[in-house]
């Protein structure tokens, strides 16, 4: 789930400590400088900062939160390197300077360690994890049953399948993801940075012969601190409280966009039911999630489906030109299906009650691609609900659906999908296309392993970057047969030219190029074409300088509605090119044959071609469409809702991590005692001194000054 | 460190003058005024030098460890000269406005002595000094790490605590030595308080080898208490009077 409406990072410190004073301060510093070193502030002596460290952040829901938490002063800890599951003793139990602060391999990083510590959470001060470059046999962060609340099945649909009780989708979940924590938990890489820290440990922290280790010692702060607590009603309530004229919010609903696209476009402006229309729903999920914030790439577990997808939309844009189905065909991409379906369960509400271009009686059937990486052998498996088929028209409809020979598991429900939304609200026929038979093949579903190298998506080492990019990989082959026969399956479920279907094919190299650009690089050549000249998918920071403790900047980040990367791809895909200039792109409706309620008029860069520097900028006319996908719970004010999602993020003002030496609390109370023991002797002596000072300096009447 | 070291350093640092300030000085406006000019001066002397060690480092190669470290001593040695220069002219100020002030005031004589104003000028500089020296430091104290990551000795705040207060404590008593070497035209005086400040710099380019650093300083400094103490008008005799004076005080009251 990348973005939502309102940024939850807010604050950076841009200047330490009393900036005006240090700067000529530091002029006096060769008073005190050291011999050896060149003449650096203290601070930087003390504190070496963690630049590469990426933290979990909070969720929460109707009625739980869930992720890591830090105190608003940052979480420190002496730093202990887990060496086994045994080791735990030291910090748990045996250590003699509590809290510390854990660092983990990644080896280590399981269930059973993180519930240890959990339970002994006063002698825990936080966790840091190192992430290493190649990915472990497995390792799944989610839940073993995918949004089990939240899909078809339930006690009253199907009850012998609700909760995984045939088939766990994710057997090697091991559930991290919905833990919660009251300790910061930070993820570290394998680099110059985290060898420091290992070496920083070895120097100080080890303790040599059984016997404690000497002060000073090397320890960890974490800063991560969540302003949103308990659940969603809590934290949106929180939001509403107006005390000040810049009313702090606390937590965002998630949401973005979905994307839709269909082969004869809409107005804009008619919603609700149309008469004798009949559409084939194509529908893939964009997003996925990992345990640490932000760090999910989802290769396997969503960008195979939709990269699938939109590959299957462009091999249907010329066929359909030429020889139009009977029925529509919308593409339809989802954003935020992980936490319990917001994409799908919004578009379903807004057809339930009006507000989309059709609505759920227009629906012929849906067929989504799943996750299909194809790692074992070349096999689709298809999934569909047995417990809507036993409606003789529904399974008529899917066995027309089928294709080739396979036939899905009559006993078998539906793997999480979004077809489970539209099923909650009435029987539709529909299919899943996925590379798993039962349970998932992904061994790191919804982790921040899931990357290029789980889709076995390797380049020969000597290729530029721009030969990468066009490269036509193993991967990009076999699911450019997988958009081959998604999409002949879609033109003949929607009616089409039987004598055509086997003249559509899909292009690997486009195939190829959008691997390319979402798992290994976004700043490619093509990706830059097919986009607006100005747009980069990063927020827009607003500066609002205030004053937050010490010369702090607040930085505000208001995320503008920026249309992403599959909404340019899709219009260039499966849209048409025009003569228009680009004001009359962005003002198309005073041209006779356009109109803006039916197409969406993009203004792309384009290519640079050969012989010079400007670029070939376009305007690109197509029936592509963005809705809102935040969860219908945010508009209906339900926000302990039971049947939509309710997932919120909380806010926080920074995040960061540094090492540091502590020392002895002995040293501490030391020089305290002797500041305090020097007060009092200076302020007798001074006193005595002044009152017998006519007598001590008898040249003169007046008191002078007082000798030591 | 934490909240304990900053107290504490602080009041090693500061304690002294602050206990100085309090006890002598507050009570009368003018010298208060004379406190915060001699700072004022002070601080002049340091812009000026630190003006000129900034150009000198931009100027230069940065990357040159061994060169901006010479050009570090050569600012601090022209610093020091500069400090005895600023001192001196604050002297000849403090003398012109005396006279000033003494024909306004209606007591006959000036209203305080030169004696007097050596002492605050000498604690006004001193004070500043300790300030520029010691408040970076606590700032940075306050935190929960502690210096020695890169080989530094931990003991880094207390020791540069108590050199701030020798310091402090130095140009106090220089001041009160240098005003009466001045005042008797004893030019010699002010050579000797400029190489004496030139030896406790050149000390302090011995850290971290505290042992050779502070040693040697409070050694100075007690030398420099006895010197102003004998400049500033006492006398072994008015120590032994205090102490009958006392022990007499002590007899009949018992």
């Amino acid at each position: 789930m990348k973005s939502h409406w309102m940024c939850s990072n807010m604050v950076r410190c841009l200047g330490d400590g009393n900036t005006s004073l240090q700067k000529l301060a530091t002029s006096i510093v060769f008073f005190f400088c050291l011999s050896d070193v060149s003449c650096n502030s203290v601070e930087q002596k003390i504190y070496v900062e963690l630049n590469n460290t990426v933290p979990c952040v909070r969720l929460l829901n109707a009625t739980h939160q869930i992720g890591c938490q830090s105190s608003i002063s940052g979480d420190t800890g002496v730093i202990h390197v887990l060496e086994s599951e045994e080791d735990l003793e030291w910090p748990l139990s045996k250590g003699p300077n509590p809290p510390y602060m854990v660092l983990l391999e990644s080896s280590l990083f399981t269930r059973s360690i993180m519930m240890k510590m959990k339970n002994e959470s006063n002698r825990v001060a936080g966790v840091a994890v190192v992430v290493p470059n190649t990915s472990p046999p497995e390792f799944s962060p989610h839940t073993t049953c995918p949004n089990e609340n939240t899909g078809v099945y339930s006690d009253n649909y199907g009850p012998n399948l609700a909760h995984c009780n045939t088939t766990v989708w994710n057997p090697r979940g091991n559930g991290l993801s919905y833990e919660e924590f009251d300790f910061p938990v930070f993820s570290l890489k394998e680099d110059n940075e985290t060898e420091f820290i290992k070496q920083c440990y070895l120097d100080h922290n080890r303790a040599v012969n059984g016997s404690a280790p000497q002060y000073p010692l090397c320890a960890m702060q974490l800063f991560s601190h969540m302003h949103a607590v308990t659940n969603t009603p809590t934290c949106m309530r929180r939001n509403d409280i107006n005390f000040s004229i810049n009313p702090e919010m606390v937590c965002d609903p998630l949401g973005d966009y979905n994307v839709w696209g269909s082969i004869r476009p809409y107005n804009d402006t008619v919603f609700g039911h149309k008469e004798n229309e009949s559409v084939v729903i194509a529908a893939a999920r964009l997003d996925s999630r990992a345990f640490f914030w932000e760090v999910s790439t989802g290769a396997e577990g969503s960008v195979s489906g939709f990269v699938t997808l939109l590959a299957a939309a462009q091999a249907l844009r010329e066929v359909t030109h030429e020889a139009p189905p009977t029925r529509n065909i919308l593409f339809a991409f989802f954003q935020g299906e992980t936490f319990d379906y917001i994409g799908s369960s919004r578009m379903v509400y807004d057809m339930e009650n009006g507000k989309f271009v059709i609505d759920l009686d227009n629906i012929h059937s849906v067929l989504e691609i799943g996750q299909v990486a194809l790692h074992s052998g070349n096999n689709l498996f298809l999934h569909s609900d047995p417990v809507s088929r036993r409606n003789n028209t529904v399974n008529d409809v899917v066995r027309e659906e089928l294709f080739s020979s396979f036939f899905p598991n009559v006993s078998q429900p539906l793997p999480p999908s979004s077809l489970q939304r539209f099923l909650r609200a009435q029987p539709i026929p529909g299919i899943v296309l996925a590379d798993h038979e039962s349970a998932f093949n992904n061994r790191y579903y919804e982790s921040f392993y899931d990357n290029a190298a789980n889709l076995n998506l390797t380049y020969p080492s000597d290729l530029s970057p721009e030969e990468q990019l066009e490269f036509v990989t193993h991967t990009a082959e076999s699911l450019t047969d997988v958009a081959t026969v998604v999409a002949r399956a879609l033109y003949k479920q929607a009616g089409g030219d039987e004598s055509r279907v086997n003249t559509i094919k899909a292009d690997p190299k486009i195939v190829t190029q959008m691997l390319y650009g979402f798992l290994v690089s976004s700043n490619n050549s093509w990706f830059q074409a097919v986009m607006a000249p100005e747009l980069k998918n990063i927020l827009t920071c607003v500066h609002v300088l205030g004053y937050l403790g010490l010369h702090c900047f607040v930085f505000f980040c208001l995320l503008e509605p920026s249309p992403p990367e599959y909404y340019y791809l899709l219009a260039n895909l499966t849209g048409a090119a025009t003569n228009l200039t680009q004001s009359q792109c962005q003002k198309p409706d005073e041209l006779p044959n356009e109109s803006r309620q039916m197409y969406s008029y993009l203004w792309v860069q384009g290519i640079v071609p050969p012989n010079s520097t400007e670029r070939d900028s376009f305007c690109v006319r197509a029936s592509v469409r963005l809705t809102k996908a935040v969860s219908p719970a945010f508009e209906l004010g339900e926000y302990a809702s039971k049947d939509y999602s309710t997932w919120t993020e909380s806010r926080w003002k920074f995040i960061k991590a540094r090492i540091f030496l502590v020392a002895s609390r002995d040293l501490e109370m030391l020089t305290l005692g002797v500041g305090v023991a020097v007060l009092f002797t200076s302020l007798l002596v001074t006193y005595f001194i002044s009152t017998k000072a006519d007598v001590l300096f008898s040249s003169t009447r007046e008191p002078a000054s007082a000798a030591y | 460190m934490t909240a304990a070291v900053f107290f504490g350093c602080a009041f090693i640092a500061f304690g002294p003058a602050f206990s100085l300030f309090i006890f002598t000085i507050a009570k009368d406006p003018l010298r208060v005024i004379i406190l915060i000019a001699g700072a004022f001066f002070w601080l002049v002397s340091l812009l000026l030098s630190s003006l000129v060690w900034f150009i000198a480092t931009k100027a230069t190669n940065a990357q040159d460890l061994t060169l901006q470290k010479n050009l570090l001593i050569f600012g601090s040695i022209f610093s020091v000269i500069l400090q005895e220069v600023f001192r001196f002219g604050y002297y000849r100020l403090l003398r012109k406005a005396n006279e000033g002030l003494a024909a306004i005031s209606e007591e006959d004589g000036p209203p305080l002595s030169v004696r007097e104003m050596a002492y605050v000028a000498g604690l006004g500089f001193g004070i500043m000094s300790g300030a520029f020296s010691m408040i970076n430091t606590l700032s940075d104290s306050l935190g929960p790490g502690t210096v020695g990551m890169f080989g530094d000795s931990q003991y880094y705040f207390i020791t540069s605590a108590l050199m701030t207060l020798a310091l402090t404590m130095l140009h106090t008593f220089w001041g009160v030595v240098f005003f009466e070497g001045c005042e008797r035209k004893r030019w010699w005086v002010i050579a000797v308080v400029l190489c004496v400040h030139l030896m406790v710099f050149s000390l302090s380019l011995l850290n971290p080898f505290y042992v050779g650093s502070i040693l040697p300083v409070y050694a100075i400094m007690l030398l420099m208490a006895v010197w102003a103490f004998f400049s500033s008008g006492g006398s072994l005799h008015n120590i032994t009077l205090l102490w009958t004076c006392r022990k007499s005080n002590a007899e009949t009251s018992s």
